[in-house]
């Protein structure tokens, strides 16, 4: 009755008093461990703080970061994308093997199709990937780990297929043909910036419309947050559902696209374990993996905070077994922080005005399956 | 408070106390001061609606929670239990309401959980074996230990719950509606099984809803009533009227029937629905049922747990298919439309249980009130925040949120706002029927009294309120017809000046002579 006026005035003194700097250090703790790692690098390297060299890293963060924006959708919708490292792989051979040309033998041409036609046909391709797993996990009901670990193999065996575990080092085209300009997507430079950190901006720009201002963005973040409550509240769960993983999948084919442009060459191992890192970007931007917390920004940030980290190990010439070891310690830290800042939002909600039962069926309250793992 | 019949007990002296025990979520004040007694070698029943308060009682004498103050006295000595395995330990152990076995293993090995029998090298199946089959053949049961717990009916895997209550020979047993799901003959067992404990000195607590099944077995009767003891008596001096009187009271007036607007035409129309069990026993929950309802009509249907009251309201929603007939709005079939198509027709559900089904605990406070309706403030592609603002701030004043505003975490709220929340959710659609399963669970008498009046308004202006509860209470406020159910089909109506003792008997759960 009356006794809710009481217990919000108990709670909001206690949420602010002398918290705020934890607070503000574990909210922005993505944007502080950036600065860290770009003050202590510096110190460090007489190279690493320059603006060439920061083109140079944003270029590989590039890759991870539209990878990472593809995976933050999915996982805001509770579900998890490890196929993308091998969509990116395909995606990136079947640019080469498009460049190369397509003999038609039965109408005894080649077909050298402009770059803008390549591009199309490797993100309808990666849309196509992204829908297999879609209709896998929303009409088969099939486990999202499941059925994107299947993909994840059977995307990187037709790879290997297609070029017989060989690499397409010619991809430039010839003027003759009308089909140069491939390293436009991400080899060349936009006012000295990588095309790849201009596609990475736009992309993230477009995500963060999406998630803020649309009604697709309120119905994944509400089917992420509470699938039942969401469905009861007229949310197209299952579109919503599968519409993430065909976005995934064309995030990963573009992000294919960038790295055999930068590389100049289109390998079918290329993009292996980048779903994980891509994850891991996730996880540092502060999103929690049972969905509805995350945004964009934090996304950013923790490809950031991951290309830059080592990117800077490299640098100051640390090797790269230890390099590995670093980026899990930071992964580690990440999810360990997630667990603290999401049991402290739960904790407040509940000794505000919890219910008996929210306290075993709130998803508040499981909000993090880290949480259990890591709390003790 | 206690022993307002004037009935100290002589007899039979407390084996377990709670002294003055308070237990508050929040805002929201479970239990209020209670004193209850356990007395050695009886069975003391403690009876109550839902949201009295039992089940926190029963948890807290459990060790399953710990309460905000007060003691608990064990064989007079002050104790506190730091888990429930503690006070298993010590010799207390409860059959929860909501079943707890791990329905991927065997029934022994759901019998011996946590407590596994071991030998030197590993586990002794054998002796848990045996001792499992002996269990079952107490209890009449013709189970194989080695079956798994989810090819079990659901009254036999009570059946099981009970075994393993009774697997740790404890000196007191809470059993917490371990009835519910059992037939006659498996009662008349477990009674039998009831009467051999105390016999040899064990100390029972049971509770029920079937009243009459809980006056054969019991020697105390206590009656909890919003979180406070309202009476005592012994068995012998009681009937069923005396508990039913002092369960539901004359307590706070919930508002009548509005009155003074004329019905509407026919808004939903169920005709011969029946929905089937979706564990796969093939088990009709709804049974070929049938129901009208007008514009501008309140509805209330009544009915105990599993009469099929959820289930009939989630079939015409479109939550769960129908097995057969179909749901008309407003004389427009809506049966194989989906959720969102109905919505935007004008039928919605409030769910029974919000924190599952109702919110979006990530979200904030206008966020779910406004997550109904994102077409009313799409504007093209975009998403219009000053016209959702509008929306949420008009919502949040019609249905009397009390919260800092929009922007606020639901879970802030107390259990009665967030409630206030689903409903202003599905009111922001401009419905023509509304659909609510027990909006008042969990939920203090004050907001409750605030969601019956927003109903009742909204009724006045044409709208269409089918609502479910079990407390009959509730039936008597402001329906103007009350449906009861019993077994999936509807076993009375009556208008709104029905006795409380009418639709109670009509629901199996007493009949009063």
């Amino acid at each position: 009755m009356t006794d809710v006026s009481q217990a919000r005035k108990q709670s909001s003194p206690s949420a602010s008093e002398g918290f705020d700097l934890a607070k503000l250090l574990l909210e922005g703790r993505a944007f502080f461990a950036l600065i860290v790692i770009i003050v202590v690098f510096s110190i460090l390297s007489p190279y690493y703080l320059s603006v060439a060299n920061f083109l140079t890293m944003a270029s590989h963060v590039a890759i991870f970061g539209i990878l990472a924006v593809g995976m933050l959708l999915v996982i805001l919708n509770g579900g998890i994308d490890l196929s993308v490292g091998s969509t990116l792989g395909l995606a990136g051979v079947v640019a080469g093997f498009l460049m190369q040309g397509v003999t038609l033998t039965w109408l005894g041409i080649v077909l050298y199709p402009p770059v803008w036609v390549v591009a199309v046909i490797a993100c309808l391709l990666g849309a196509a990937v992204g829908l297999i797993n879609g209709v896998l996990i929303a009409r088969f009901k099939v486990p999202a780990f499941v059925a994107t670990l299947g993909v994840m193999y059977m995307a990187r065996g037709l790879a290997l297929l297609m070029t017989s575990g060989l690499t397409y080092n010619n991809l430039g085209g010839k003027p003759e043909l009308g089909n140069t300009g491939f390293d436009a997507l991400g080899f060349n430079r936009l006012f000295g910036v990588p095309t790849g950190v201009v596609v990475l901006a736009v992309i993230a720009l477009i995500g963060s419309i999406v998630l803020n201002r649309t009604a697709f963005g309120r119905w994944l973040y509400a089917s992420g947050g509470n699938e039942r409550a969401a469905e009861l509240s007229g949310v197209p769960v299952k579109t919503v559902q599968i519409s993430v993983y065909v976005l995934s999948g064309i995030c990963a084919a573009i992000a294919g696209l960038i790295l055999s442009s930068q590389l100049t060459s289109a390998g079918p191992t290329a993009g292996t374990t980048y779903e994980l890192t891509a994850i891991a970007a996730v996880v540092i931007g502060g999103a929690a993996l049972t969905g509805g917390r995350g945004n964009i920004r934090g996304t950013l940030l923790g490809a950031f905070v991951i290309g830059f980290l080592s990117d800077g190990l490299v640098i100051i010439g640390i090797s790269s077994y230890w390099q590995t070891v670093f980026t899990g310690a930071v992964i580690v830290l990440a999810v360990l922080l997630n667990a603290v800042q999401y049991r402290r939002r739960s904790k407040l909600s509940a000794s505000t005005g919890g219910q008996p039962t929210s306290q075993k069926r709130g998803k508040a309250e499981t909000a993090n399956p880290a949480q259990g793992k890591t709390a003790r | 408070m206690k022993a307002a019949s004037g009935t100290e007990p002589a007899t039979g002296e407390a084996v377990l106390s709670a002294r003055n025990i308070v237990m508050s979520y929040g805002g929201v004040h479970a239990l209020k001061g209670v004193n209850f007694d356990i007395h050695r070698g009886k069975v003391t029943t403690l009876f109550g609606e839902n949201g009295a308060g039992k089940s926190t009682l029963m948890k807290i004498l459990s060790g399953v929670v710990t309460p905000t103050s007060g003691d608990i006295v064990l064989d007079g000595n002050l104790v506190s239990f730091s888990s429930s395995s503690d006070a298993r330990d010590r010799g207390i152990s409860i059959i929860h309401q909501e079943l707890s076995l791990a329905p991927n293993l065997s029934v022994r090995d759901n019998i011996f959980m946590g407590r596994e029998l071991r030998t030197r090298t590993g586990l002794d199946f054998a002796e848990e074996s045996r001792q499992a089959r002996a269990l079952m053949a107490d209890l009449e049961e013709d189970i194989d230990p080695m079956t798994l717990v989810e090819d079990l009916r659901l009254g036999q895997q009570q059946i099981v719950e009970i075994a393993r209550a009774l697997s740790v020979d404890s000196r007191i047993l809470i059993m917490d509606e371990p009835t519910s799901a059992l037939s006659a003959t498996e009662v008349e067992v477990l009674f039998k099984v009831i009467r051999d404990l105390t016999s040899r000195g064990v100390s029972i607590v049971y509770i029920s809803h079937h009243l009459e099944e809980a006056l054969q077995i019991t020697d105390y009767a206590v009656v909890l009533r919003d979180g406070a003891i309202t009476a005592t008596a012994e068995a012998k001096d009681i009937d069923l009227e005396w508990i039913v009187r002092n369960m539901v009271g004359e307590n706070f007036d919930l508002g009548s029937p509005p009155t003074g607007h004329a019905f509407g035409g026919v808004a939903l129309s169920i005709e011969d629905v029946s929905v089937v069990d979706t564990s796969g026993s093939g088990y009709s929950v709804v049974d070929h049922l049938s129901l009208d309802v007008r514009a501008g009509e309140i509805v209330c249907i009544y009915g105990l747990m599993g009469a099929g009251r959820t289930e009939l309201l989630e079939a015409i929603a479109g939550r769960v298919p129908m097995a057969g007939g179909r749901a008309l709005l407003e004389g427009e079939d809506v049966s194989a439309l989906s959720i969102a198509q109905r919505i935007a027709r004008g039928l919605v559900l409030v769910p029974e249980d919000r924190q599952r089904d109702g919110l979006v605990q990530t979200m904030t406070v206008g966020r779910n009130l406004s997550l109904a309706s994102i077409e009313a403030f799409a504007r093209g592609l975009f998403l219009s925040r000053s016209r959702e603002r509008e929306l949420v701030e008009d919502s949040i004043r019609k249905v009397t949120v009390k919260t800092a505003g929009g922007n606020a975490m639901i879970g802030s709220l107390s259990g009665g706002n967030q409630q206030k929340v689903v409903i202003g959710k599905m009111l922001t659609t401009n419905p023509k029927v509304i659909l609510l399963d027990e909006p008042s669970r969990g939920i203090d008498v004050g907001a409750k009294a605030e969601v019956f009046r927003l109903l009742s308004e909204r009724a006045a202006q044409g709208l269409a309120v089918v609502f479910s509860t079990s407390e009959v209470n509730e039936c008597l406020s402001i329906a103007h017809r009350i449906v009861v159910m019993r077994r999936g089909r509807i076993s009375a109506e009556f208008g709104a000046n029905a006795t409380k003792e009418q639709i109670m008997a009509a629901s199996g759960e007493a009949v009063v002579a």
